[in-house]
């Protein structure tokens, strides 16, 4: 009986403890896995003020891809890139910045996208003016000085893309009826997002702010035809055309 | 120091003897009595300095933290757990991280895998003071859990970028934590290491390090053939102190070292910290290199 023992012993474990352990181990890193994937799929939501670095794949593959070794803060010459601290609106340990703060100067030779070794920050992305880390909104036009028929013009001309990403757009003042209101106009298809524009509003809370692209903008359905309203033809629209 | 060996009229019956490892600090110093301690501390330290230098005085020898840096501005170094994760979740990364994975294990498969845990890693120093804390409050022995539970965690670890598409141990792996509150000013996530350090102090002895740690458990996977081990050469003048028990992170493979046929502790849970060649005063342990003994042994 006791040889019997020490043999078990010496094996260390017989087919009904490992069977047993196992389970239990089993079980308790099931519930693990919920309780940080939980966790991890709580807290994955990005502040809509969280900008991401110029390059930066979509939120769910940045995730899946950025291994939060703070490279690209630290080749950032502008020190505009953080890594985010727990309970404070981007995943931990992920970089971002915050327009509003230190918006992005957008180097040239974009040396945090070089820096990235995980390829979160696409090294596709050479043209720093193609970069598309948000859409700035004109989002408070009752605010805006120049929706009262002033001459502000700062976010217009902060813009690096000035004339391109944001332009002013003239119209009749209605209220004086015979002055003109220059709106500051952001064009979605080349604006990068950098953030100078939310960074130098001149008023107290920035009335243009640089918001994700997937708040930003709008959508058509895919069905939609009228994208291309002018060579359509009820010909084509009765076929059910895709374009 | 000396009034405490005065002191030892204590109530309880095991508290006879008033320092621990007093035998190998009066047999061999002090000093030598500590040795590998601080030279632990000292590359924790160093480590952590050449990447400290960087954002704190602008001398970057290495750029990033512990989950990918840069040597120099040209060699990539990156965690090999993380850099599977992101394998796991499907993303292709970049050569600078397969590269720089592929080095550091390699490293790590010379140098002996759990070398990591000991010598490098910053948590070490967390749950080494919860463990020094236990031993100086007396606590009791708590039921242990299985240690095999590193590598269902590293399962699991591995798993849940398969399944959520996301490197969910991101979020809470501890080990970039200290780098990340230092370097980087990211300091809220010290919470996660508070943890640690309570949970191995007053839940579970050696819980995190010696029993979970899914880094460990992968270095501990990438070790097994690694050439320098901790072997008890002297293993006949072992006078059963329990010292080196006591202090061991991971006192399961003492045994087979000291009482089985082969002195040499093979199993690659050992850290190779060291303290137990430190606190011995029967000189029992040494640091061996199992290459060139079998070289020797040819000849």
């Amino acid at each position: 009986m006791s040889q019997v023992n020490r043999n078990s012993k010496a094996k260390g474990v017989n087919r009904r403890q490992f069977l047993a352990t196992t389970a239990k181990a089993g079980c308790a890193m099931g519930l693990l896995g919920l309780g940080v994937s939980g966790v991890a799929k709580q807290s994955s939501h990005l502040d809509p003020m969280a900008i991401r670095p110029p390059g930066a794949l979509d939120e769910q593959d940045f995730l899946s891809a950025c291994v939060r070794c703070g490279l690209c803060v630290q080749a950032c010459p502008y020190d505009t890139l953080k890594l985010a601290r727990w309970f404070e609106g981007a995943p931990t340990g992920t970089p971002y910045f915050t327009a509003r703060t230190v918006p992005c100067e957008m180097c040239e030779d974009i040396p945090c996208v070089k820096a990235c070794p995980s390829g979160s920050l696409d090294h596709a992305l050479t043209n720093i003016d193609e970069a598309k880390m948000g859409i700035a909104v004109l989002i408070d036009e009752k605010n805006c000085l120049n929706f009262k028929g002033l001459r502000c013009d700062v976010c217009y001309r902060v813009c690096p893309l000035i004339d391109n990403a944001i332009t002013l757009e003239r119209q009749h003042n209605q209220r004086s009826d015979h002055h003109a209101m220059f709106l500051p106009t952001v064009n979605s298809d080349t604006c990068t997002g950098c953030g100078k524009c939310e960074h130098a509003c001149v008023l107290e809370e920035a009335a243009i702010k640089v918001l994700p692209a997937h708040i930003a903008l709008g959508k058509t359905a895919t069905h939609d035809t009228y994208i291309n309203t002018e060579e359509t033809t009820l010909e084509m629209l009765n076929k059910g055309l895709t374009l | 120091m000396t009034n405490g060996m005065s002191n030892t009229k204590m109530k309880t019956p095991g508290a006879d003897q008033t320092r621990f490892a007093q035998a190998a600090i009066d047999e061999l110093g002090w000093w030598r009595a500590h040795k590998f301690l601080f030279l632990r501390r000292a590359s924790q330290l160093c480590v952590l300095l050449t990447f400290a230098i960087g954002p704190w005085m602008g001398l970057w020898v290495l750029k990033g933290n512990l989950s990918s840096s840069e040597l120099l501005g040209t060699i990539p170094l990156s965690d090999p757990l993380v850099t599977l994760q992101v394998l796991m979740t499907g993303h292709l990364p970049e050569t600078a991280l397969l590269v720089g994975a592929l080095l550091i294990a390699l490293f790590y498969l010379l140098a002996g895998g759990r070398v990591f845990c000991s010598w490098v890693c910053p948590v070490n120093l967390v749950t080494d003071s919860a463990s020094w804390l236990r031993r100086k409050l007396r606590l009791p022995r708590t039921a242990e859990m299985p240690r095999n539970l590193r590598y269902y965690l590293l399962a699991l670890v591995l798993l849940l970028p398969l399944v959520t598409g996301i490197t969910v141990w991101e979020w809470v792996n501890p080990v970039p934590v200290l780098y990340r509150a230092l370097l980087f000013g990211a300091g809220s996530g010290l919470w996660i290491l508070a943890m640690i350090f309570l949970l191995d102090l007053f839940i579970s002895e050696r819980a995190w390090c010696g029993h979970l740690c899914p880094t460990g458990a992968l270095f501990a996977l990438l070790g097994k053939a690694s050439p320098v081990k901790v072997s008890a050469v002297n293993a006949s003048a072992c006078d059963n102190c329990m010292d080196c028990f006591e202090v061991c992170p991971e006192r399961q493979v003492l045994k087979p070292a000291l009482k089985g046929d082969n002195p040499m502790i093979v199993d690659s849970d050992c850290t190779q910290c060291g303290r137990c060649i430190d606190v011995c005063a029967q000189r029992v342990f040494q640091y061996q290199n199992r290459i060139a003994l079998k070289a020797e042994n040819n000849q």
